[in-house]
């Protein structure tokens, strides 16, 4: 158990650092840029929302779209981060921090789920490690992002407890229905696995009720490309680094 | 002698079973415990890791 999970925290402490050093290349600049479109410092739009007062085209702030009856999602919801818009070094530390929680979190779950399957006869190399990896990216980001697309700061979402609830019902589902897929014996075991990762999908995530986010759609489509990306790559090292750890078990 | 393996093969599952609930309890922490704190904390990797925000 010891070297179970010594190798799933190594494997996932350099897996949060990876996708930590990713985030800050390719997806922060889009949240921090996406703040200031959602505080209102930036408009999207702006020429539109002013044609009929000329004289606040040049007013940049929220109060020159107000009389237009638009408002940003930070007045409307009172949403405020703490952290702020700045992209200060205690805000970069604990989006490390929290890389590191996470990674080593899903680390534990894979290296159990390797073990289990290794108790059961199923054996684990490298390519499969890796795949493994890809299968937790599917399940915990791919498959979620069907139904729930990554949000910027600034975008308009469903209810927020039946996003979090579909959420963990489709990783869940996706999980089982994976293993299935892969391990199950017997066409009907494989068909069960088919059924359980089609299921969420046509039960429905949380639908949006209206478009109105104020983040431009450039902005919105590279946020959700690249932190699809950067997941998948996080993954894939983890699955890889996580199986060549556990295998090396000095004990057996 | 079968019943030690039984046993033993038991431990090994129910240690396999705790690791995976701490993983996804530290999971669960990290991406969608509510507190405020937490909450912007962990606020630009649940934007990016996909997880509901708010």
């Amino acid at each position: 158990m010891k070297h179970m999970v010594s190798s799933a925290l190594v494997a996932g402490f350099a897996a949060g650092l990876l996708c930590a050093l990713l985030q800050f290349v390719f997806v922060q600049p889009d949240i921090l840029l996406a703040e200031r479109y959602e505080a209102g410092e930036l408009v999207h739009f702006q020429g539109l929302a002013n044609l009929q007062d000329p004289a606040a085209a040049m007013d940049h702030s929220t109060h020159g779209m107000d009389t237009h009856g638009l408002k940003t999602p930070a007045e409307e919801g009172g949403h405020q981060h703490g952290v702020g818009a700045e992209s200060g070094p205690s805000r970069q530390a604990l989006t490390v921090l929290f890389a590191v929680l996470t990674y080593c979190g899903y680390g534990l779950a894979l290296v159990a789920g390797m073990n289990l399957a290794d108790q059961l006869g199923i054996k684990l190399g490298l390519a499969q490690g890796i795949l493994w990896g890809l299968a937790g990216f599917m399940a915990f980001q791919m498959m979620p992002a069907l139904g729930l697309q990554p949000d910027l700061p600034g975008t308009p979402a469903a209810d927020f407890s039946a996003r979090q609830v579909w959420w963990l019902a489709t990783a869940a589902a996706t999980v089982a229905g994976l293993w299935f897929a892969a391990y199950g014996a017997g066409w009907w075991q494989k068909a069960a696995g088919v059924v359980l990762l089609v299921a969420p999908h046509i039960w429905g995530a949380p639908e949006l009720t209206g478009f109105g986010g104020v983040v431009p759609p450039e902005l919105a489509s590279a946020f959700a490309a690249r932190s699809l990306a950067v997941g998948m790559i996080t993954w894939a090292v983890l699955g890889g680094l996580a199986v060549t750890l556990w295998r090396s078990d000095p004990a057996s | 002698m079968n019943l030690i393996q039984t046993s033993a093969r038991s431990t090994v599952l129910a240690q396999t079973l705790f690791v995976a609930l701490v993983g996804l309890t530290l999971v669960f922490a990290a991406g969608f415990a509510q507190s405020q704190g937490l909450h912007d904390a962990a606020h630009d990797m649940r934007h990016s890791t996909g997880f509901p925000c708010h």
